[in-house]
């Protein structure tokens, strides 16, 4: 299971956590960039250790790694999927869990659940496999991996009303100092937070039920070129 | 619906599909109406229309949906996709559909999770032929009534004649279909007339909107007041009690409440709920709400087994009539044989006949030997073992099911009826054994049980199988290896290497196994076992004492090591069929245990199975102990 440190992978730890009846039996990979905010990195010391996860922090590769005709900020991000393949491939990974949702960008809403990704970790679009009635194919050829979405199908007010359902622990960056706080969390220098005045999680929802704002507003490489998160994600961005 | 979200029925949006045929307008339509309620992020207008500035084309509000370069540069919709907007209280989900015959995979997919369904039809092409496919497919998904919007009315002049004309013809074919039409809405998509409010150029029609017609659709209520449903997705271990987990279909459960366990039959009474905090203060579960259970005494249950109500289980059945809508390139065929998936449980299929063929076009009934992409047909199947089933049971998760060959999703089934035929002679009669498992076990100190390898040529299964065949026959085990070398040249003397005789191999093996299981023997097959069916074929025949071990080394590392030369010869193009280089390899997700011999010795490897056997099949009673709570791990 990845996990960002970000409140959605929050979500999906708290739920593999009931699923299993209190201890996640995969191993957890945080993909560090070494460029986290420090918040970040001591919510992670702090939660690895409170949730006895099998926690393994997996170093991405440096940037010079990265297709140099990514624009500039997509290709800071471009260290997370060389990231992933890298995980995949020294752990032999044969199937990976990740947090991402469809109401965050338009070609995550694309995505299956169960998501196969082919030799060099290709997310082929143009073939996805049929899901239908909760019925999902689970085997997959030799040499390729799956990624499985269990948060596929909520919103980012469904993670915030599961987070004050269940009072799960969230960075403090989400909630407004100064009246400023992060809508999304990525790495120093590409993320940016919003004005907001929300400093519960009772205000955040309140203030997503009134925003117009894209959630990943915030996220500069979303927004330099019309192709640049497609192009991530075919080559194994999240 | 897909994995239900967290929370309460009252705002959850509700699934609408959008279909039609390609081109008719659908992606417009739905950008136009998020876009007209208001339900478009800042700055999306003018992202769209820079989108659109790029490809030298007018404002295209389908780039909202349409977001892949490729059906930007091509103007079509590959696949699936969605988007919510709010309109008076109530919360949409709405799903685009491709329109192009050959992503009809992905118009199943879109369509399968939704409660409503619009039909757009454009009005100077009227009912084409993917807007026919549609309509059959949307009855086959259980779609009652939709309704059907006209569009592109501003290109025959917003002419109330040609509306009336369309959509009596359209209308019609529905109902041929089974489906009834609650309304027929002129649009305009592109210039938004008819979405939200009447249009003076629509000032003939009197009728709802499109935004007054989606207020129909609304989610049906959980089905708490059917039988118990509850599909086991897995079984945990607690000390010596064991926890079902999984996801309540229908009905509600409470301790106290007897269950019966499908197929076996056994029942046992609810002691309790689990939660990640141990034993749980919830007294009763209803439909929708994922579980963990405990019974009140040790049967043998595992994923795919149905924990049922007493008064009204699920049938048992091992003929099945199924109606199926065919996904995959490569036809179907009687006589072919394939994984179903019910709900959790997983069986090898055998298509016994194709019963008919509907067709869209005639909806006249067709005799035919195959199935092909996309096609709808009623067919027969059997099963080895007898599987829970819900047949004609709309919506009942035991009623829907896929087909999987491989890799690959190739079929969708709705489960109509199902019989249960004796599989063997009527001449033989079961003889009570007059030894029993248990007195063999408990003179044992074991239970007899099939630990049976899977992995590549060279992955190591022989060497290892010796080894371990030595290390248990040293601690007093009764052991013993079944392989290629005692089984081919005497059993199985008469069988090839085709596909047909290489199932009918391992299905002797498998049968043989179980025999010398039954005898209290532990057996080891060493045998590459390379496809998910073989496996689950030999699973069904062993039954509970079954382990599956993936002696798990890449290809890469077998043709290096190449002990027999074999890779080499496969190569050359010598040897035909041979797993990994000519023929399939399957390599199994969910093994019992996975012994990785690439980068670990002989002795290591041995190590971990002699650790495996102790725990899981020697120790059969201490197995399971995972004695504090906070270690509770899976065990099936």
């Amino acid at each position: 299971m990845l996990w960002s440190l970000g409140k959605d992978s929050n979500v999906m730890i708290w739920l593999a956590r009931k699923a299993f009846l209190g201890r996640v039996p995969f191993p957890v990979f945080h993909l560090d960039t070494g460029l986290e905010f420090p918040e970040v990195y001591a919510f992670r010391d702090r939660y690895a250790a409170e949730w006895r996860l099998d926690f393994t922090s997996f170093p991405c590769p440096p940037l010079e790694h990265v297709d140099p005709s990514l624009p500039k900020d997509a290709r800071l991000a471009g260290r997370k999927s060389l990231g992933v393949s890298s995980v995949v491939d020294t752990f032999r990974l044969r199937g990976l869990i990740a947090g991402i949702r469809r109401d965050e960008q338009p070609t995550r809403a694309k995505e299956r659940v169960f998501s196969p990704r082919g030799a060099a970790n290709i997310w082929d679009f143009r073939d996805q496999p049929p899901e239908f009635w909760d019925l999902f194919a689970s085997n997959y050829p030799f040499g390729t991996h799956v990624r499985v979405h269990p948060l596929l199908h909520w919103t980012e007010v469904d993670i915030w009303r599961y987070i004050a359902r269940e009072s799960i622990p969230v960075c403090s960056l989400y909630f407004a100092k100064e009246g400023r706080r992060f809508r999304s969390l990525g790495e120093i220098g590409i993320t940016h937070a919003i004005s907001s005045s929300a400093a519960t999680v009772a205000d955040i929802i309140a203030e997503l039920s009134a925003t117009t704002a894209p959630e990943r507003a915030g996220r500069s490489m979303d927004h330099e070129s019309e192709d640049a998160f497609e192009r991530l994600r075919t080559s194994g961005y999240l | 619906m897909m994995l239900p979200g967290p929370k309460s029925t009252d705002d959850q949006a509700i699934p609408i599909v959008i279909v039609g045929h390609v081109d008719h307008g659908k992606s417009t339509l739905i950008a136009r109406l998020v876009h007209d309620a208001g339900g478009f992020t800042d700055g999306k207008v003018a992202e769209l229309q820079a989108v659109s500035d790029r490809r030298g084309t007018d404002f295209e509000w389908s780039f909202l949906l349409d977001a892949l370069q490729v059906e930007r540069d091509q103007a079509i919709t590959v696949d699936s996709t969605q988007v919510r907007f709010a309109l008076q209280g109530r919360q949409y989900l709405i799903i685009d559909a491709p329109g192009h015959h050959e992503f009809i995979r992905n118009m199943l997919t879109g369509a399968s999770q939704a409660v409503g369904a619009v039909l757009v039809v454009d009005a100077t092409q009227g009912l084409a032929e993917q807007t026919k496919h549609h309509v059959m497919l949307l009855k086959f998904l259980g779609h009652k009534q939709i309704i059907v919007v006209i569009n592109k009315m501003d290109l025959v002049g917003f002419d109330q004649a040609a509306f009336a004309a369309l959509s009596v013809s359209v209308n019609n074919y529905c109902s041929t279909s089974g489906i009834a039409v609650a309304a027929s809405v002129p649009v305009s998509a592109r210039h938004g007339d008819g979405l939200f409010s009447q249009s003076d150029r629509l000032a003939w029609y009197v009728g709802p909107t499109v935004a007054e017609s989606l207020a129909m659709f609304s989610i049906s209520p959980a089905p708490v007041d059917r039988p118990v449903r509850f599909p086991v997705q897995d079984v945990y271990r607690h000390g010596d009690q064991r926890i079902l987990v999984g996801r309540l279909d229908s009905g509600c459960m409470a301790i106290g409440d007897q269950v019966v366990l499908c197929p076996t039959g056994r029942t046992a009474t609810i002691t309790g709920f689990f939660d990640e905090n141990g034993l749980s203060s919830r007294t009763d579960a209803k439909a929708g709400e994922s579980v963990a259970i405990a019974l009140d005494h040790e049967l043998f249950v595992e994923r795919g087994h149905v924990a049922a109500s007493v008064a009204a289980p699920p049938s048992l059945a091992t003929l099945l009539k199924a109606r199926v809508v065919w996904l995959d390139a490569e036809p179907l065929k009687a006589g072919a044989e394939y994984i179903l998936r019910v709900g959790t449980a997983t069986h090898v299929v055998l298509v016994d006949s194709i019963n008919r063929l509907f067709d869209f076009d005639h909806q006249v009934d067709q005799i035919t030997d195959a199935v092909h992409q996309y096609a709808v047909a009623e067919i027969s199947l059997r099963t080895r073992v007898p599987v829970p089933i819900d047949p004609a049971d709309d919506g009942a998760v035991l009623s829907r099911a896929m087909l999987l060959s491989g890799h690959r999703v190739v079929g969708a089934c709705l489960l109509q009826s199902g019989e249960r035929r004796a599989v063997v002679s009527s001449n033989l009669t079961a003889v009570i054994q007059s030894v029993s498992r248990d007195e063999r076990a408990a003179r044992n100190g074991y239970r007899g049980a099939v630990i049976w390898f899977t992995g590549l040529s060279g992955a190591g299964k022989s060497t290892l199988a010796m080894a371990l065949q030595r290390e248990l026959f040293d601690r007093r085990v009764g052991v013993y290896v079944l392989d290629g070398d005692n089984v081919r040249h005497g059993l199985n003397h008469d069988l090839g290497f085709n596909e047909a005789d290489r199932l009918e191999n391992l299905r002797r093996v498998a049968e043989v196994a179980r025999l010398f299981a039954d005898a209290g023997l532990i057996v080891i097959t060493a045998f590459i076992a390379p496809t998910v069916g073989i496996r689950t074929l030999a699973r069904e025949i062993v039954g509970a004492e079954f382990h599956e071990v993936y002696v798990d080394a890449d290809l890469a590392t077998c043709e290096a090591r190449d002990t027999k030369g074999l890779y080499a010869k496969a190569r050359r193009g010598e040897i035909k069929d041979f797993t990994g280089i000519s023929s399939v390899w399957e390599p199994p997700m969910a093994s019992d245990l996975a012994v990785p011999t690439s980068h670990q010795s002989i002795a290591d490897s041995l190590g971990l199975l002699v650790d495996y056997v102790e725990r899981r099949v020697l120790g059969a009673r201490k197995v399971y102990d995972f004695s504090h709570f906070d270690g509770i791990e899976e065990t099936s």
